[in-house]
């Protein structure tokens, strides 16, 4: 099924991006092609598979909930734009 | 002296025998990247200050006996891997300011092994490539012809090993991306079974299918280094509790009585003449060497490109979610609201083949298709994986080529993402099943390398290497370079 202008704005949405009103054809053709690509599995019949989440045949591990890291916020806050008080700073949004 | 000895055993023995100190082999790497990379463009970050001070620690180390057999090597890592105080830029604008906090587990591995780091290589954006073409940092050449791409996503680190730049980098593998560079530059690329290297502070691309490995000359030098990669680590959830062999003490064993599957499959339309040929040649040197080869079938091959880009882009949407300009990462320069925000810092630093695959995800798992699309990948990856699992009741191990064409040229693929994910046709089954898997060079077409596949069944990394050193012992593919290199043995 082809994908129109539309459908790349919808998409786009979900996933928070914008794309460009000239890239939009490119992008509605070239994800029709993907989308065209992956089509194919309709056809394969899957009556009774159960779905593969994940290659190893494993359970979730599970740890006790206990306190292991140090603190270390000022460090790993070094790689953030904006920070105040401890705080990541964002555009307003409670007026 | 030059750095291009064939292999660590060779390295390791001229540093004891003090003909050669770490420093010299390391400042060799670095002086040769200086010369050639400005052609090549394999590296983002290279680091002679910490490279030269982890080297003199080696020298110590060798000096005072307490050497291991990689301790002195230098090597490189694909920008993928944290290392702690250094930038880890993933091929992104979007990561182009961030500087790790912490080791990931396979950069401490090897350092603690003695290797010494000399830089961060090239790579796809984001993992998300197979010809080195889509790195914000720019597309890397291929050392046997620079009009060619090395494939990717680990094209930086193949294009500087095969260069003789490094003797051996680190790459992952979600779809083919350590396999199909080593067959295009000439190299030998493992894949280790899915959950066999931590993925500690590897950037998450495709969290079912992503897995650390190495790109080496030799299976010799691969099976070294993945001794000091493997293990057990509580901080993956996903790694194996799996005792990690001796991968070097297997390599001689003998391959009489090994049976061998070639799946007819692989040997469709698709696959250049001229790679086919070195592919058979190298089936008839395994069973000179002892091996019995049976032909098998994988009837659902077709469908592992497929499910991947269902599967891959899913898992890639989810995973990508956390890059909103907040904690750490680009932030776009323009005001807004929260949203407009996400959305610009997003949208300004994610490369065209990254928002492909995040949109594709975020298509295939949206209200009305996931049943359609994700569950039916999920449904038709176990068909795969069981399809593979019937061969391996009936053989040790699968055999075939690792990508349809030799290197392809740059710019050729790039207008047709379709085109560009047909290269990964024969490797995505192996990441699909969680399969270790190695690429070998076996010989040329259009005076390019070639790669022969070999897939082992779960954890039979020590197999794979074995064979793989095997052929390596009866042939001499691997130690061909490209003129650049300057020559090697």
């Amino acid at each position: 099924m082809p994908l129109s202008k539309q459908d790349i704005d919808h998409i786009a949405r979900l996933a928070r991006l914008e794309v460009a009103p000239q890239e939009k054809g490119d992008y509605a053709e070239k994800l029709s092609q993907i989308i065209e690509l992956v089509e194919q599995l309709g056809a394969i019949d899957t009556t009774g598979v159960v779905p593969m989440a994940h290659p190893l045949d494993m359970v979730q591990r599970l740890r006790p909930d206990s306190v292991t890291e140090t603190d270390q916020r000022d460090y790993l806050q070094q790689n953030a734009r904006d920070t105040e008080n401890a705080l990541y700073i964002v555009p307003k949004v409670i007026e | 002296m030059s750095t291009l000895l064939p292999d660590f055993a060779e390295m390791a023995r001229a540093l004891r025998a003090g003909k050669v100190s770490s420093r010299e082999l390391t400042g060799d790497c670095l002086a040769r990247i200086k010369r050639h990379d400005s052609s090549l463009n394999s590296f983002i970050s290279v680091y002679p200050e910490q490279a030269l001070a982890a080297a003199d620690a080696a020298d110590k180390a060798i000096a005072s006996g307490s050497a291991g057999p990689l301790t002195g090597i230098p090597m490189a890592h694909k920008d993928i891997f944290c290392a702690e105080g250094t930038r880890t830029t993933v091929g992104s604008k979007m990561l182009d300011n961030f500087v790790s906090p912490y080791d990931s587990r396979v950069v401490s591995g090897l350092a603690a092994a003695g290797m010494v780091s000399v830089g961060k290589t090239n790579m796809d954006e984001f993992a998300m490539g197979s010809s080195n073409e889509t790195s914000y940092f720019g597309p890397v050449k291929n050392p046997w012809d620079l009009q060619r791409s090395p494939g990717g996503s680990s094209g930086g680190s193949a294009a500087a090993v095969a260069a003789g730049l490094v003797p051996a980098a680190t790459g992952t593998d979600t779809g083919g991306s350590i396999r199909q560079p080593a067959a295009l530059t000439g190299l030998t690329g493992l894949k280790p079974t899915y959950g066999r290297v931590s993925r500690y502070g590897m950037v998450a691309f495709a969290s079912s299918l992503d897995q650390a490995g190495t790109l080496t000359r030799s299976a010799a030098d691969a099976a070294l280094m993945l001794g000091a990669m493997a293990g057990f680590d509580e901080r993956d959830s996903t790694c194996a509790n799996v005792p990690v062999p001796d991968y070097s003490a297997t390599l001689n064993d003998s391959l009489q009585g090994k049976t061998i599957g070639v799946p007819k499959e692989f040997f469709d339309d698709g696959l250049e003449a001229g790679c086919a040929q070195a592919v058979q040649d190298a089936i008839a040197e395994y069973q000179k060497l002892g091996a019995t080869v049976k032909e098998v079938s994988l009837p659902n091959l077709a469908m592992s490109v497929p499910v991947y880009y269902i599967v891959a882009p899913a898992e890639c949407s989810s995973n990508l979610s956390r890059f909103d300009g907040v904690r750490f990462g680009y932030r776009t320069e323009s005001t807004g609201d929260l949203a407009d925000m996400y959305t610009r810092t997003r949208s300004e630093a994610f490369g065209a083949e990254v928002k492909r695959r995040i949109m594709t995800g975020a298509y295939v798992l949206s209200a009305g298709y996931y049943d359609a699309y994700y569950l039916q990948a999920q449904k038709v990856r176990q068909l795969i994986s069981d399809d593979l699992s019937r061969c391996f009741a009936e053989v040790d191990l699968i055999i075939g080529p690792t990508t349809p064409t030799p290197a392809f040229k740059l710019g050729e693929k790039m207008g047709d993402p379709v085109q560009m994910y047909l290269n990964d046709m024969y490797t995505i089954a192996a990441n699909l099943a969680g399969l270790p898997a190695i690429s070998v060079p076996c010989g040329t077409s259009q005076n390019l390398p070639v790669g022969l596949q070999l897939i082992g069944t779960q954890f039979a990394e020590g197999l794979l290497l074995n064979c793989a050193h095997q052929y390596q012992q009866a042939t001499d593919w691997h130690l061909r370079t490209p003129e650049i290199s300057g020559g090697v043995a």
